[in-house]
């Protein structure tokens, strides 16, 4: 697959935005950052479908719309169902010659949309192999109906419905490994990004677009709402993610697994590895862990970070460190 | 450091309806919440995930609705009382489970906080678009139990009903409330736990090796055993016999099982159903209003008297089973019936089959702002002019 695109911060800015400014996000919001690099990708006519959720809220109040491209908002359970089913039409056009153009489809959906109700649409859209790029917001929780835990919560976070009191110290489950599950179906390209490195997202989503079948981009987007924290820490937090491996950057082409840069020369020179308190103490949702009672659950997200990391690390055939 | 104590929070409080719908199922001895996050019903999750826990009950957010109330048929079946709480597209999700809970006769309570729909609709907003839904949302025959509080403190008092009348009947019971109910402060009383009413499941007397599952008592509902409890049984959304054996071909076992269910709740109609009178002794015309119009009616009707017009209320607590003679009484009286809903008429349909003759008045009212006073006031007028 050839990459020659760049995508230099000059083609970035002159390139229109497809997901234009004034929608109703909150400051800081991860997710609408993610939206906005992502739609800088695309490469020509591209339809979106959108889970319900915080992007499909603040994007489209009456009588607005921050989008440029034809969009549907779906249910909750069924982005990636209804990309099919577009996916699956454009095909049958261009069959019977009355469709030439090339058209790009992405679906968005958050984590609750992704994680939890989402997957068995999402499971049978990547097993048919309809041709379609999948983007998985992550902030982490049930944002839009206020902060409740999904199986995208980590470990240790306090949410509405995983509250940290005296004896719980909030989510007591680890984060799901969805990227895995989707190399697991032996789709075409899946890859991890951070909104704190655009070009790697740019990127990313370019290549998801264009590989033939399904393709999958879990982006994590942190919200400053449900994390707790300053609203003008966002890009930090999408980086010390990275930096600590909480959140590690990889893709996997064809089943070849590959770290990207940013997490590889973590692998390289370890010494660059932060531990997991740095990340975790920038937000008040693990506050509680940063009390004598509950620290040894920093131990026990440390292990489980390393654990998924040098896991990782022999997946892309990297020595184990 | 589990106090199963404060199950009944005995005092005066000032909550949400979403809250005291908590406390009410908290207070009718709920152990288990299965649920999913839903505007405007998260309030309920929310607080069942920290309450639950303190009175050593389980919380689990599941992925999905249909997981959700999976996980109460589990869970009333593993002998526990269960509940969750939604609103209209996770209901739409529960469909197939609440046909399943119906013919397996698990007893569980399904709160839906009505919002605006159909679909996303209108997620903030109040709306009792779910009447028929709620009445007919599964396939097949079956018969269920609906009641619609139009307080906060109904919302309480209400959800302790839902649990007595599920573990009576064996069957699901809906809580339906719209939006506004749902996020409304009010004071609410909670008595002391002694002074609540709280009715559960009758268990099997007979021997292990005689039981069988869904063999009714006089009532018409079997005694319930529980897994672990000893015996031995099967239960399966299969047509079945008293035994719980499937039989998909005898028309005979269908007839008598469909006729069963529906019966057990159309025979008992009478002791399930709730309703309040206001002022219909000598009424010229009735309103008939249930949630959050009965309280603009009630301003209403009380309006209407002082400028002459003999005006009355039935304000229905009970939707599902409906209570037929209830509102034929009241047409048999009255010139005319003004029925105010926050849709575009469901349960007016049941009000014109009851009223035959009389006529009927639909007041709908689509989207955020409920009926005014003023507007059933005139309603009745120009029905008796």
């Amino acid at each position: 697959m050839a990459t020659t695109w760049k995508f230099t911060a000059k083609e970035i800015v002159e390139k229109p935005d497809l997901f234009t400014s004034g929608h109703r996000a909150c400051a800081g919001c991860g997710p609408a950052i993610a939206l906005r690099q992502i739609m800088k990708a695309t490469r020509g006519p591209t339809i979106v479908t959108n889970a319900t959720g915080c992007m499909e809220v603040v994007s489209t109040i009456y009588p607005y719309t921050a989008w440029k491209v034809p969009w549907i908002h779906t249910a909750f359970e069924n982005a990636a169902a209804n990309a099919s089913g577009i996916a699956a039409a454009l095909k049958a056009m261009k069959r019977k010659g009355r469709l030439q153009e090339d058209i790009d489809i992405i679906a968005f959906a958050g984590d609750g949309g992704t994680f939890d109700i989402g997957i068995q649409a999402l499971s049978g859209a990547a097993e048919r192999g309809h041709d379609f790029l999948y983007v998985l917001y992550d902030n982490e929780a049930y944002m839009n109906t206020g902060i409740q835990r999904s199986g995208g919560t980590p470990h240790g976070a306090s949410t509405t419905t995983s509250p940290a009191g005296k004896v719980i110290p909030g989510k007591r489950q680890y984060k799901k490994a969805i990227a895995d599950i989707m190399v697991a179906h032996e789709i075409p390209y899946v890859a991890t990004a951070s909104i704190a490195y655009w070009q790697d997202v740019l990127m990313k989503t370019r290549k998801g677009l264009e590989v033939e079948g399904p393709a999958f981009l879990h982006v994590l987007a942190p919200c400053p709402r449900g994390w707790r924290y300053d609203t003008s820490k966002t890009i930090e937090i999408a980086q010390l993610a990275v930096e600590t491996c909480i959140f590690p950057l990889w893709e996997s082409t064809d089943g070849q697994c590959s770290l990207s840069p940013q997490s590889k020369i973590v692998a390289l020179k370890p010494e660059r590895k932060r531990p997991v308190k740095e990340y975790l103490e920038t937000q008040r949702r693990f506050r509680h862990l940063l009390t004598p009672e509950f620290e040894s659950e920093i131990d026990n997200i440390q292990k489980m970070t390393d654990k998924r990391w040098n896991k990782l690390l022999r997946r892309c055939n990297l020595v184990s460190l | 450091m589990v106090d199963e104590s404060r199950a009944v929070l005995t005092g005066t409080h000032f909550m949400s309806g979403d809250l005291a719908c908590a406390e009410g199922a908290l207070a009718a001895g709920c152990q288990f919440f299965g649920g999913y996050p839903i505007t405007p019903a998260t309030e309920i999750s929310e607080r069942m995930s920290r309450r639950l826990v303190e009175v050593g009950g389980v919380f689990v957010q599941m992925e999905d609705e249909i997981g959700s109330i999976a996980a109460v048929i589990g869970a009333s079946y593993a002998g526990k009382k269960a509940m969750t709480a939604t609103s209209g597209p996770g209901f739409s999700l529960m469909q197939e489970n609440i046909g399943l809970a119906v013919m397996t006769e698990t007893p569980l309570v399904i709160v839906n906080i009505m919002r605006g729909g159909p679909s996303t609709g209108q997620p903030t907003m109040p709306g009792q678009q779910d009447v028929m839904q709620a009445r007919w949302g599964s396939h097949g025959d079956y018969e269920i139990i609906a009641l619609a509080p139009s307080s906060v403190q109904e919302m309480f008092n209400l959800t302790i009903e839902c649990f007595n009348l599920a573990e009576t009947y064996r069957v699901p019971v809906i809580l339906l409330a719209d939006e506004i109910i749902g996020h409304m402060w009010e004071r609410v009383k909670i008595p002391p736990a002694e002074e609540i009413n709280v009715v559960s499941r009758k268990k099997p007397k007979t021997p292990t090796a005689e039981y069988q599952p869904f063999k009714p008592d006089k009532d018409l509902v079997p005694p319930m055993a529980c897994f672990g409890e000893g015996y031995r049984f099967h239960a399966t959304g299969l047509t079945h016999d008293e035994k719980g054996a499937p039989e998909t071909v005898s028309a005979e076992v269908q007839t008598e099982l469909v006729k069963r269910l529906a019966d057990k709740i159309r025979k008992n109609a009478e002791k399930i159903v709730k309703a309040q009178r206001v002022m219909l002794e000598d009424a010229d015309v009735a309103v008939i209003a249930y949630g959050i119009p009965s309280r603009a009616a009630l301003s209403a009707v009380r309006e209407a008297r002082k400028k002459g017009i003999k005006a009355g209320l039935l304000r229905l607590v009970t939707i599902w089973p409906f209570p037929q003679e209830l509102v034929s009484d009241v047409a048999k009286q009255v010139k005319a019936i003004v029925v105010p809903e926050m849709n575009y008429g469901q349960l007016v349909r049941e009000v014109e089959r009851a009223a035959k003759t009389t006529p009927v008045i639909l007041l709908s009212k689509l989207g955020e702002e409920p009926h005014r006073p003023s507007e059933i006031i005139e309603a009745m007028r120009r029905a008796v002019k």
